[in-house]
């Protein structure tokens, strides 16, 4: 190897050996320990190799339980989030007057602490002996019954873990869009007003279909984000998610690693590479839908 | 006649736009209101004295009686200095040797030209694929057997490289024009000079945008703090919060609770409000959240 | 300092791997440039100039052959040691420094015994800026300043070095055409004040012909003629340096040479003794045409185009290479713009031949340019012992 080439390497390293350690060896490994049954992170044994891991993850009621309540959240505000997001894009890039102000409130959320406020949010939904919470004194002014959406009935607290998911993904989705939106040649625009296209078919004929190759990327990072889900739901309903009966596939991978039902490096090896599995199928489902439709149109 | 139809048309229209313009509005000001609420209510509660918030059956959406004294106890009760200053040392060692070694990494893929080197780049940009969770376990048992936990080296260390940022800056350094690198070389400038005195200066903008990406996403990780750490002596913010919300107080003190969250909440809003434009560039460019 | 490019080659790998192999980029490239001289490199784009370039500076090192500055070969050292500076066609300024700093900027590389002092970095860039007369820019960075400009600060950070040689590629094509006059005028300038051995690139042949010594004109990889610009352009070696001096470009025909006469197409137009038969390529530059009624070539009217001066005549002929002819005829000359045909003789000092398949060129008796006068008088005094004027003019290569 000539100097040039070493050179080249040589700067390379840092990152070689933080990536080789850090990426790529646990890449191998957690195939490794998702085969080996029975391990005991104490005394680092195991006495078999075989698909064990797998079939105990998906006979557990906690699994189980943690897909379903996956499932339900990316179904509900992966769609919610981008259409809303969609919503106010469209309305902000119509605008002049305090664009940027809204603009900027709007991406608040992105750089605020999850779990901080989450917190909040627990606080405005909870009800306790002492008060019934802001959210159910509005329900009251509607003429409602007041629940307890933090540790009360299964659909009040997912509709909770939905409204925060969706508050969280917004600002995100929102710069996208609106970026995507201010990126469109204003020249189609005034082509069509001077055909006398109506506004609502210019947003449909025109701007939709330009704005769809992004459209398509939230919608991908989207799924793969929700499908990940935890740090938002241990800020609103605490780190014993089992128990609250709220745990998602990521929240159920870390109780098995570390925690009070932890030390199951192999349990949680096979539940993260059937996470990975699940996010690489609806992935590829998703680009398979994206590449048809943009065929079609 | 014609002319009096074509005026009404106009009125229409006009009338029209000003309904359309004015929904508008009011969607972003209800969607303004529902992100901006929460800030609210967490800055309006920290002023609430524990007594008054407790007597409160129905929540007040002012206060008459300000207090800093929750501020006071979150500092006290509870050790949130320390949970800061952990976070703002791993913040910023995090950060400086990430820059230190993807901008070695982004220089070598765009300036050196060594064997290798398209095939060694595909490698990495594929590295891109793989989610943390899946990394995270064996990492986890990795600093667990080293005798890391506990320790800023064992928080710092997985948390150091990305992949991301090596692209974003390689490309960056891409665009400055081979002539430069050449003049360079004239004018007797060393390969590493060239890249401290002249790469760097010319592609500060993007330097700036990684390093805010990264002290967010620093500022803000649970996870792995989580697993790494259970002596409050290494808590992050995120870990804190979350420790001060199981354990807190003694019992539920939820205005000194919203007290806390506003001082960990503060410095990425005053950070956020100073380098908006760049933030909400980088973060389109190829944040991902959500 | 004299720089002596000793047979020099370079060859790449092929890019396209699938095919493979080397590609030459250079070959062959032999040329003495003496101490103090103005030389340009002239060729199309993709024809080694710049590849040239690069080895002589130090950026590239040659596949074969040796390069000498004075008594030294450099061959293999890299461009600082060299002492060379060098100006590009971007200019490449640092764009996060300013003027003065870009001026600056090799000064400060300079290690041991060689480095500056603060004050005398200053002091140096200063003299370099005043050169090219930009004192007044130091403060600005290369965003605040214009083309001309920014072209001067590169040529004052590659003079402050002081080095024994000045490349420069390409300097004036990102300038529009009013700054590339007065900055060739500039460099010229520059270069006789400094007296620096400069060697400059480029593909304008105008360029080239206006402010250089001597230029070497070259085509796919290797050099097609070396000399005085005006020597080039009279007196081209091959078809390809014809065509490529001289705007309009010369017009060029196919034709064949009998008993020496030259026949383009059927039509016989020119006597041309000592020249041998056969096919050949029959280049006329667009004034060595001569409108005349009873001219032997005759062509199709297409414009006349009153330029002023000039007249410039466009027509077509079933035997050029080409689609349209050009000839620049005086102003007084009588075109009947009515008529479809024009005729014309052609002045056989303005006419070249080259060989078909070599693209040599072939000499005949009467191509001289001068006139007869002036041949009379050369003769005149070449016969009185006189050193002939066209000795002077020989190729160093």
């Amino acid at each position: 190897m000539n100097t040039r080439s070493m050179k080249g390497w040589l700067y390379l390293i840092p990152a070689l050996v933080f990536l080789g350690v850090f990426v790529v060896y646990p890449l191998f490994d957690v195939v490794v320990y998702s085969f080996e049954e029975g391990y005991n992170s104490a005394s680092q044994t195991f006495f078999g190799t075989g698909t064990y891991n797998f079939s105990y993850v998906l006979r557990d009621t906690y699994f189980i339980q943690a897909l379903k309540n996956t499932f339900i959240l990316v179904i509900i505000t992966v769609p919610l989030s981008t259409g809303i997001a969609l919503l106010i894009s469209v309305g902000l890039s119509s605008i002049k007057k305090l664009q940027e102000l809204y603009q900027t409130i709007f991406f608040l959320p992105y750089v605020t602490n999850t779990l901080a406020v989450g917190l909040v949010f627990m606080i405005l939904f909870q009800k306790t002996p002492y008060t019934d919470g802001f959210v159910n004194q509005i329900i009251h002014f509607f003429g409602g019954s007041s629940v307890d959406f933090i540790d009360g009935p299964y659909w009040a607290k997912m509709t909770v873990m939905c409204i925060y998911t969706v508050w969280v993904v917004m600002p995100f989705k929102v710069l996208i869009l609106t970026s995507a939106l201010a990126s469109v040649n204003p020249d189609y625009y005034k082509a069509a007003k001077v055909d006398g296209t109506s506004s609502w078919r210019i947003f449909y004929k025109i701007t939709l279909p330009m704005i769809s190759p992004m459209i398509f990327y939230l919608i991908i990072t989207g799924f793969i984000g929700a499908f990940k889900a935890y740090g938002d739901v241990v800020a609103i309903f605490g780190t014993n998610l089992n128990a609250a009966g709220m745990n998602t596939i990521v929240g159920y991978v870390y109780d098995m690693l570390y925690g009070d039902g932890g030390g199951y490096p192999s349990y949680a090896s096979a539940a993260a590479l059937i996470l990975f599995a699940i996010v690489l199928t609806i992935t590829c489902i998703n680009l398979l839908i994206q590449r048809r439709s943009v065929q079609t149109s | 006649m014609s002319n009096m139809t074509q005026e009404q048309e106009h009125r229409a229209f006009v009338r029209g736009q000003r309904i359309r313009t004015a929904v508008i509005y009011t969607l972003l000001t209800l969607w303004a209101f529902i992100v901006l609420f929460p800030f609210y209510w967490m800055v309006l509660t920290s002023i609430k004295s524990y007594s008054a918030y407790n007597a409160e059956y129905v929540p007040q959406l002012y206060t008459l009686a300000p207090t800093m004294q929750n501020y006071v106890d979150a500092f006290t009760a509870v050790p949130l200095a320390r949970y800061f200053m952990n976070t703002v040392i791993f913040t910023s060692v995090t950060t400086a040797l990430m820059l230190v070694v993807i901008v070695l990494a982004a220089f070598a893929f765009s300036r050196l030209d060594f064997a290798g080197r398209g095939l060694l780049f595909t490698a990495f940009l594929s590295l891109m694929m793989i989610p943390n969770e899946l990394v995270i376990i064996t990492n986890f048992v990795t600093i667990t057997n080293w005798g890391l936990r506990n320790t800023f080296t064992g928080l710092i260390l997985p948390s150091v490289t990305s992949v991301f940022y090596i692209y974003l800056l390689k490309e960056n350094f891409d665009q400055i024009p081979d002539d430069l690198y050449k003049a360079a070389k004239v004018d007797g400038c060393s390969d590493f000079k060239y890249l401290t005195n002249v790469m760097i200066p010319i592609c500060r903008p993007t330097i700036v945008t990684v390093v805010l990406l990264k002290v967010i996403e620093c500022w803000n990780s649970y996870v792995w703090p989580r697993l790494i750490t259970d002596n409050q002596l290494y808590f992050l913010v995120s870990n804190g919060i979350q420790e001060i919300r199981e354990n807190g107080f003694g019992r539920e003190n939820v205005p000194a609770m919203m007290a806390a969250v506003v001082v960990i909440s503060v410095p990425l809003i005053v950070m956020f409000l100073i380098f908006r434009k760049k933030i909400m560039e980088g973060v389109s460019r190829g944040g991902t959240k959500g | 300092m004299k720089i002596v490019l000793e047979h020099i080659s370079k060859r790449y790998p092929n890019r396209d791997k699938k095919v493979g192999g080397l590609v030459t980029a250079v070959e062959d490239f032999h040329l003495t440039i003496p101490d103090g001289k103005l030389i340009a490199l002239l060729g199309p784009s993709g024809c080694g100039k710049s590849t040239t370039l690069n080895m002589i500076c130090g950026l590239e090192e040659p596949t074969e052959g040796k390069i000498w500055f004075g008594d030294t070969d450099v061959t293999n050292l890299s461009p600082e040691v060299r002492g060379v500076g060098m100006v590009f066609q971007s200019y490449a300024l640092y764009p996060h420094l300013t003027a003065l700093q870009n001026i600056m900027f090799p000064l400060e590389n300079l290690k041991g015994a060689d480095k500056l002092s603060k004050e005398e970095m200053v002091r140096r860039a200063k003299e370099a800026a005043e050169l090219v007369q930009i004192s007044e820019y130091l403060e600005r960075r290369p965003s605040q300043m214009s083309g001309g400009q920014q072209q001067r600060v590169a040529i004052a950070r590659a003079l402050v070095k002081m080095p024994k040689v000045l490349l420069l590629d390409e300097p004036l094509s990102n300038l529009d055409a009013r700054l590339r006059l007065s900055t060739r005028e500039e460099i010229r300038r520059i270069q006789r004040e400094t007296g620096i051995t400069t060697v400059f690139v480029t593909h304008d042949q105008e360029e080239a012909m206006s402010i250089s010594d001597e230029i070497v004109v070259m085509n796919r990889a290797v050099i097609s003629q070396v000399g005085k610009p005006q020597h080039v352009y009279d007196e081209p070696e091959n078809l390809f340096v014809s065509k490529f001096l001289g705007t309009p470009p010369i017009n060029v025909f196919e034709g064949y040479v009998k008993n020496e006469k030259l026949f383009i197409g059927t039509q016989e137009v020119l006597d041309v003794h000592g020249a041998p038969d056969g096919e050949v390529w029959a280049g006329v530059r667009p004034e060595g045409f001569i409108p005349a009624d009873d001219g032997p070539l005759t062509c199709h009217l297409v414009a006349v185009e009153r330029m002023g001066r000039d007249t410039s005549v466009v027509a077509t002929h079933d035997a050029y290479d080409g689609v349209q002819m050009r000839a620049i005829v005086s102003s007084d000359a009588r075109i009947d713009v009515a008529s479809d045909i024009v005729r014309f003789r052609i002045r056989p000092e303005k006419c070249r031949l080259f060989d078909r398949e070599t693209e040599q060129r072939i000499h005949f008796f009467g191509e001289t340019m001068e006139e007869p006068a002036d041949v009379m008088a050369r003769e005149a005094r070449a016969a009185a012992g006189a050193r002939p004027a066209a000795a002077e003019s020989e190729a160093t290569a």
